[in-house]
């Protein structure tokens, strides 16, 4: 995206891929705040890609900081460990946001926080050594997949001599959250520590720190804490949407381009959110595994916009609390940024490892426009980062036209919402690509 | 938390501009040359451009309203053809034409084929071509302007002189717009003025007008016209500017506008040269309307990541 958001992208004589969609960074000079312990927590048995975890505690069990309370033997599948020292007050069957089902551990607090005696540093003397303590941390893409890091860390041998890259996203190019930012400011140590660490585990060649050139604070401390190591650099990106998007990023990054279903591994590359990257260099060292989560608390329903340091399975509805309560009725409640965020129907939801944001919207910034007809400005055509015909895909959608829709790679969106976004007619284009995949999928079967 | 919460699908946020704003945009970007109309050819000038304005808004109007569609006049893009159809009239005609040619541009070109981004092609455009061969007379007469030192009452435009062979104005009139013509179409400069405005305003793409501008020089060169005063007479900038560039007719990407704003250039530099009629831009501009499907099937862009060999097979 950066090589082609020169001048003449901005004047209009050739595409200009994205989106300015507002920053509103407005929690960036707000340091983290760490949230005091919740009577409950509500532990989710799925928070990443693959197959959920089943509980392996009963109700009345004891539980510490770190002790295991969910596995799952399937390849694609990850640990979930307790994120408080308390007991075990039942096991819940809970409606996720998208509509599905999951178990949960319900998690009385004893407010001691003490950590599981099994805890300590892993010890390391072999890739697989590795892969099994990443796989031991319960650590997941941080940045909102979820994705399993000891899978994407383990590609199959032939895949893996191809790496020699490895990319850390901080772009962080949804409006509002800044919790990739407070990353980098307040946990760089263990963000290098982290990134020496998966390097050798890759034998990547280099390192790419990507951050959206509207964070210059966090531009200058990278740079300055990396000059030591001569295979990191940090690449000032464009601040335009979607400019973490992986596939946007590694284009800006090192110029490939992933091929649609593929991989970035089978470009040479691999990415992990910046926060991953922190919270693995702390893991190594302390072997204490993912519990506790950066996110940031906005919105213009929120009393006082920050970020805070909350422990996984915390209700949002006390991390509002934490953060002064509602100061008007929120119309809207969204996990995540604004662009690709997932609007949830109560605030009585626990947090995920994957959270990073939590957004209150009142009934003015929540506001639903009523569609009008296309009036072909070719806005969306302009905007998509896949360089994708938005308007054609809709009109598709609506005839349930599959060929048409194969033809004009639908599954290729990656529903970044830069088209929707720039609809001057309010066009639900995101909606409607997302019906047009399930009818691509289903005429699959 | 009593009240049930908002559930939709990303995006939650959308940008301020709508429908409505790029029209107001195109309205404002019109005002100079409309400024310009009032200044060359007076009040009778001002007259027509209401009349048709206000046809072509109570034509939406009267068609939503009996097809019992959904009303339309508030996002404005009547104004704006009723402002276009307005440019493309002679200050002479009596006022039943811009009546005639609202309600052709918006009943039968527009609404009949769906309203507001379904119509084929131009519909200001198509009215001016219903006109034009209705009323030859009438749409061929050009008063004079107002600064006008001659005696004449009617100009010829100074692509019919040139056609003629006769000597046509300086190129500083015909910037300014004191020619005979049109009402709109007269001033490049005012016409240039609201082209670039809408540019930096990021309404229009600059590919059509550049492309289709250039083009015309360069052939009008090529085949030993005058380039600077073709580029500067006739519709070519209100053509350029306000009409090839109606996103409805003109094709979405990059490439497609580039092949539609040639072939455009291509078209009114042969009907100048070797058509029987001095002027070619509106039916350039109506035929490569036609053909912007075409160009768009053959101008899908390969998505992120496909190289050019997957294609061949």
């Amino acid at each position: 995206m950066a090589k082609q958001s020169g001048l003449l992208a901005r004047m209009g004589f050739v595409k200009y891929p994205g989106a300015a969609v507002p920053h509103r960074k407005h929690t960036s000079d707000t340091p983290t705040e760490v949230m005091p312990v919740p009577a409950t927590v509500e532990i989710v048995m799925s928070m990443h890609i693959g197959a959920p975890c089943t509980p392996t505690v009963k109700v009345k069990d004891h539980v510490d900081v770190g002790t295991v309370i969910g596995t799952n033997t399937g390849f694609l599948s990850t640990i979930i460990h307790s994120s408080v020292s308390g007991t075990v007050k039942k096991i819940d069957t809970v409606l996720m946001p998208n509509g599905s089902k999951a178990k949960a551990v319900v998690i009385e607090t004893d407010g001691q926080q003490t950590l599981d005696p099994n805890i300590k540093p892993p010890v390391i003397n072999s890739r697989e050594d590795f892969i099994e303590a990443v796989k031991q941390s319960g650590l997941v893409g941080l940045g909102g997949a979820g994705f399993p890091t000891h899978i994407k860390l383990n590609p199959a041998p032939d895949v893996l001599e191809k790496v020699d890259t490895l990319i850390i996203n901080a772009a962080e190019c949804e409006p509002y959250i800044t919790a990739d930012e407070h990353e980098i400011l307040e946990n760089y140590e263990n963000v290098i520590y982290g990134i020496t660490k998966v390097k050798e585990c890759l034998d990547a060649k280099q390192v790419i720190i990507g951050i959206e050139d509207n964070k210059p604070k966090a531009i200058a401390l990278m740079k300055e804490k990396i000059k030591d190591y001569d295979y990191i650099r940090v690449e000032e990106l464009p601040a335009r949407y979607p400019q973490g998007a992986e596939k946007v990023l590694i284009d800006t990054c090192t110029g490939r381009e992933v091929p649609p279903g593929k991989l970035p591994a089978d470009v040479g590359v691999v990415v992990m959110n910046v926060a991953s990257i922190g919270f693995l260099g702390g893991y190594l060292k302390t072997g204490i595994p993912l519990t506790t989560k950066r996110v940031t608390v906005d919105g213009n329903c929120v009393t006082n916009p920050k970020n805070v340091r909350v422990l996984i399975g915390t209700k949002i509805k006390d991390i509002m609390d934490f953060c002064g309560g509602y100061k008007k009725q929120p119309t809207k409640l969204i996990s995540g940024g604004p662009m690709m965020g997932m609007a949830l129907m109560t605030d009585d939801f626990p947090v995920l490892k994957q959270n990073n944001a939590f957004l209150a919207f009142d009934e003015e910034e929540a506001k639903i426009y009523e569609p009008t007809s296309c009036i072909r400005c070719g806005r969306c055509v302009n905007a998509c980062p896949m360089r994708l015909m938005p308007t054609k895909m809709e009109d598709a959608v609506n005839y349930k036209d599959v060929d048409a829709l194969k033809k004009l790679n639908v599954m290729t969106c990656m529903e970044c919402g830069c088209c929707a976004y720039v609809c001057p007619a309010n066009r639900k284009l995101v909606q409607a690509f997302r019906i047009g995949k399930t009818l691509v999928r289903n005429a699959g079967k | 938390m009593e009240n049930k919460l908002l559930v939709s699908s990303s995006p939650h946020i959308s940008s301020p501009v709508k429908t409505k704003n790029i029209m107001r945009d195109v309205i404002i970007a019109l005002m100079p040359a409309l400024v310009a109309s009032i200044i060359f050819f007076g009040a009778r000038a001002l007259l027509i451009e209401v009349v048709s304005v206000a046809t072509c808004v109570v034509c939406e109007y009267l068609c939503r309203k009996i097809m019992k569609r959904e009303q339309t006049i508030g996002d404005l893009s009547a104004v704006v053809t009723g402002l276009l159809l307005a440019f493309n009239l002679p200050s002479g005609v009596p006022l039943y034409v811009p009546i005639i040619g609202g309600g052709v541009a918006i009943i039968i070109a527009k609404q009949m084929f769906g309203g507001i981004g379904q119509n084929f092609v131009n519909p200001a455009l198509l009215a001016r071509i219903v006109l034009m061969n209705s009323f030859p007379v009438l749409m061929t007469t050009w008063p004079v302007t107002n600064f006008d030192t001659s005696d004449a009452v009617t100009a010829a435009t100074p692509l019919a002189l040139s056609k003629a062979g006769q000597a046509f104005p300086s190129y500083l009139d015909m910037f300014l717009g004191n020619t005979g013509g049109c009402l709109g179409e007269t001033s490049a400069l005012a016409l240039l003025i609201g082209g670039i405005y809408l540019i930096v305003k990021h309404v229009i793409s600059p590919i059509i007008p550049c492309v289709y501008i250039g083009v015309v020089f360069v052939l009008a060169a090529a085949l030993g016209l005058d380039p600077v005063m073709q580029i500067l007479s006739g519709g070519l900038f209100l053509g350029a500017f306000f009409m090839a560039t109606d996103y409805v007719t003109s094709p979405l990407t990059n490439k497609g506008k580039v092949i539609y704003a040639l072939c455009m250039g291509i078209m009114t530099i042969l009907i100048r040269r070797f058509a029987s009629l001095p002027e070619g831009v509106s039916y350039s501009i109506v035929l490569m309307n036609i053909i912007v499907p075409l160009i768009e099937r053959k101008t899908i862009p390969l998505p992120f990541g496909v190289v050019k060999e997957a294609k061949k097979k």
